[in-house]
Formats: structure tokens, sequence, C-alpha cells
């Protein structure tokens, strides 16, 4: 009961919902970027939403099955292939034993989750079955996915069905321009207030090095802070803070000139001002932004971003209620 | 004669070299065989040999050095040896 690893993609990891409660100690919580997506793709097969699934970002595995199983491609669009055959995204697929599954070039988006009826059985670190390729931590020897691997998988419930698919309403739309919504803070006072205007008003250009543990913009007009002498243990950089802790979702901008947004492999903290955080609502968003595609920030208040949160906590249970 | 067309497996950045000062992997015109590298693409730190599928002739490029690539857009084209 196995599957092997003929091509990995080309960052290809073991995802679930994360390893929470450890980020004070430095370990951050990893998981799936897209948490939703994992989670549809996980339910589609009659899991657990949390079971471990592979996060392929921009380019497809090539795998090989063992053992008859059914899976569920949620997030990007990269068309599956079973022998070269086409299959639906976001609805169950059978892979039968000894055939290849392979992906298209990704079309919109930029991670699958590919959820495999049973789970993949890797031994959980911290609670959790994420890779953070980082600390050499969870998922497969603590990195992403190389040719030649197998993978164990658990036992198959038996109560995945074919054809079961999301409703037209809980499939998500991708797009070459995303609006990312942030409050402001936590050090939004160190900025100029014409360098904070423009930050809003401005497009970003989602530079090529982004990855799970941030997201950097580019092609947006430089920042700049307002001059002050270092508070003892700030380093010199007008940017520069006394070491604090980093919110998943938190914007720095070293320097002023290439903001980054942390997301779920990040460091816990440093010594760069935050001038603000995506809210929680939005971090899915940016685990499908592409490099190279353009964002836009848009300044939101507590209010906004509680009823957003809401929002997309009742898409959650509609996934969870779906036939 | 068929020609094959190579195409971006993923988004990111092509290269023709394979650091800035060297020259390039392959000039238009050249024999190509199956597996030689005819480029990099560039993303998520990540730097990814482009290989050719095919052999033949690398008959031309349609994308430039340094340029930002879509998955599926073509980079070149191989004139296949028969």
């Amino acid at each position: 009961m196995s599957i092997e690893i003929i091509k990995p993609g080309l960052a290809s990891s073991i995802q679930d919902k994360g390893r929470e409660g450890h980020y004070h100690l430095g370990i951050p919580p990893s998981g799936g970027m897209d948490q939703r997506s994992l989670i549809a793709a996980n339910l589609l097969v009659g899991n657990p939403e949390g079971a471990a699934v592979i996060e392929c970002a921009l380019m497809g595995p090539e795998l090989r099955f063992d053992t008859t199983r059914k899976v569920a491609a949620c997030g990007a669009e990269m068309t599956p292939r079973v022998n070269g055959e086409a299959q639906p995204l976001n609805e169950v697929f059978e892979v039968p034993a000894g055939s290849t599954l392979g992906f298209d070039f990704v079309k919109a988006g930029a991670r699958l989750y590919l959820a495999i009826e049973g789970g993949i059985d890797v031994p959980e670190r911290l609670g959790s079955r994420s890779t953070y390729a980082l600390g050499s931590l969870g998922g497969m020897q603590g990195r992403t996915l190389q040719a030649g691997d197998t993978l164990a998988l658990f036992q198959a419930h038996g109560q995945a069905v074919s054809g079961r698919h999301l409703p037209p309403s809980l499939v998500p739309e991708f797009s070459r321009q995303y609006q990312l919504r942030v409050m402001p803070g936590l050090y939004a006072h160190r900025l100029r207030a014409e360098s904070e205007t423009r930050f809003y008003s401005e497009d970003w250009v989602v530079a090529s090095e982004a990855d799970r543990i941030g997201y950097r913009m580019k092609g947006g007009t430089p920042l700049s802070f307002i001059e002050r002498e270092p508070p003892f243990g700030a380093g010199d950089d007008p940017s520069n803070i006394v070491d604090a802790c980093y919110p998943i979702g938190s914007i720095q901008v070293p320097s002023g000139s290439e903001p980054i947004i942390l997301h779920r492999d990040a460091v816990s903290g440093g010594g760069y001002a935050m001038i603000g955080t995506v809210i929680s609502a939005d971090m899915d968003t940016v685990g499908q932004i592409q490099p190279h595609q353009k964002v836009r920030f848009v300044q939101v208040t507590l209010e906004e971003a509680l009823a957003a949160r809401a929002h997309y906590q009742k898409v959650l249970k509609q996934l969870r209620q779906m036939p | 004669m068929t020609t094959q067309q190579v195409q971006a497996p993923f988004p990111g950045v092509f290269y023709r070299k394979p650091a800035p000062d060297e020259p390039v992997y392959i000039e238009e015109g050249q024999a190509v065989q199956a597996g030689d590298v005819i480029g990099l693409i560039e993303v998520m730190k990540q730097y990814v040999e482009l290989k050719a599928e095919v052999s033949g002739t690398l008959e031309s490029f349609s994308a430039e050095n340094e340029t930002v690539l879509e998955a599926g857009d073509i980079i070149a084209s191989v004139e296949v040896s028969e």
C-alpha cells in the first residue's frame, strides 16, 4: 500500500493542517498554504479533513500507485492524468493499482492538493505530519519529495465514491491579479505617512523567490521609514526594530525596498518592522499566487477582518456539510 | 520532418546561459540530443535545467534570455531527426 515518486515536481511536500502550538519555540505551523483546498480534497475522499496530503507547487509530480485508491485534487488548475487520460479536478476519481498519476502544466493558481483515500502514513512530529523543510522536520524525512521516494498509505476506509465533487459555489476562482486585505500594525507608525498611503495604492509583483517561508513583493516604490535614534537592541536601518514576534501573514519591509508576507514556514521573530498583517481569511489566497502575478494591498478594519474570518469559517462549514 | 516545441513546465524566469558571464547552452541551428540542457528556469530559489526531449536540430528560441514565462509557454522549437 504505497505510492512511488517517479518525478517529484518542483517543490512537492507532505502537508496536513499544520503543527500548532510551537511557534513560541521557533517552530512554525507549516501545513498546507491553502488550507481550504487541502481540507476540501480530504473531505471529498472521506478522509479526516486534516489527513496528510501532497502539496504540489507550480508543477505536479508523477506518481505510481501499487494499490487501487480513490483520490481528489483541489486547488491550482493542473489537469490530473491517469496513464495519460485526463481526470477532473475537485472530484473523486480512481487510480488503479499499477497505474501512473501525472499532471498537466498549471493553468491557474499555484498549489494543488492531492488527497489519497486513507491518507499518507508518515510519522507525526510534534503532533503533525507536515513538512517543515527549513527545519528538516516532519513529512518525508523532513524534506520535499524526491524521485524514488516511496510513500506508505494508511488502510483505505472504503468510503470514497468516484464522481463526488465540490459544488460549483465552493470551487475557488483564481486570477492573475489579487487583492489582499491587510490590518495595519504593529509598527505601521514607523512608516512615513506618504509611504503608507502609497503602499496601499500601488501594484506589487510577486518575486520569483516566493515560497512557503515568505512571499516577497517587488515593483512598488520603496517605502521610507521615519528616521530615529535606534533604541537599544535595534539595528541601524530605519526599518529595524528591537526583535519582536512575527505573526504569520505579517508584512516586513527590510530597508524599505521589498515587502515580504510571512507564510506558514516563517521564522518566528526578528528585527524588521511589520507594517501590517494579511488577514487570516486571505492567507490561502496568498498560497495560490504564482510568482510574477500582481497584488494590491487593501487596508481593512478589525471589524472587516473579523467579518471576513466569519465568512471563511462559513465556507469551511459548507465544505464539511457537502453531500 | 516534424518539429517539437519545448514548453515551460512551470512559471519562472528563463535563462539561456548557466551563468551571466558564460556562453549560451546552445545556439539556434545547432544539433541537440535528447536530454541535452538547453536552458534554465528559475523559480522559488531553484534553478531547474530545461532539457530537450528529442534529438534533432534546435531551430529557434521563441523565448528571450531572462524573460518571465508562464507554464506552457513555448520556449524553443526542435526539428526532430528521423
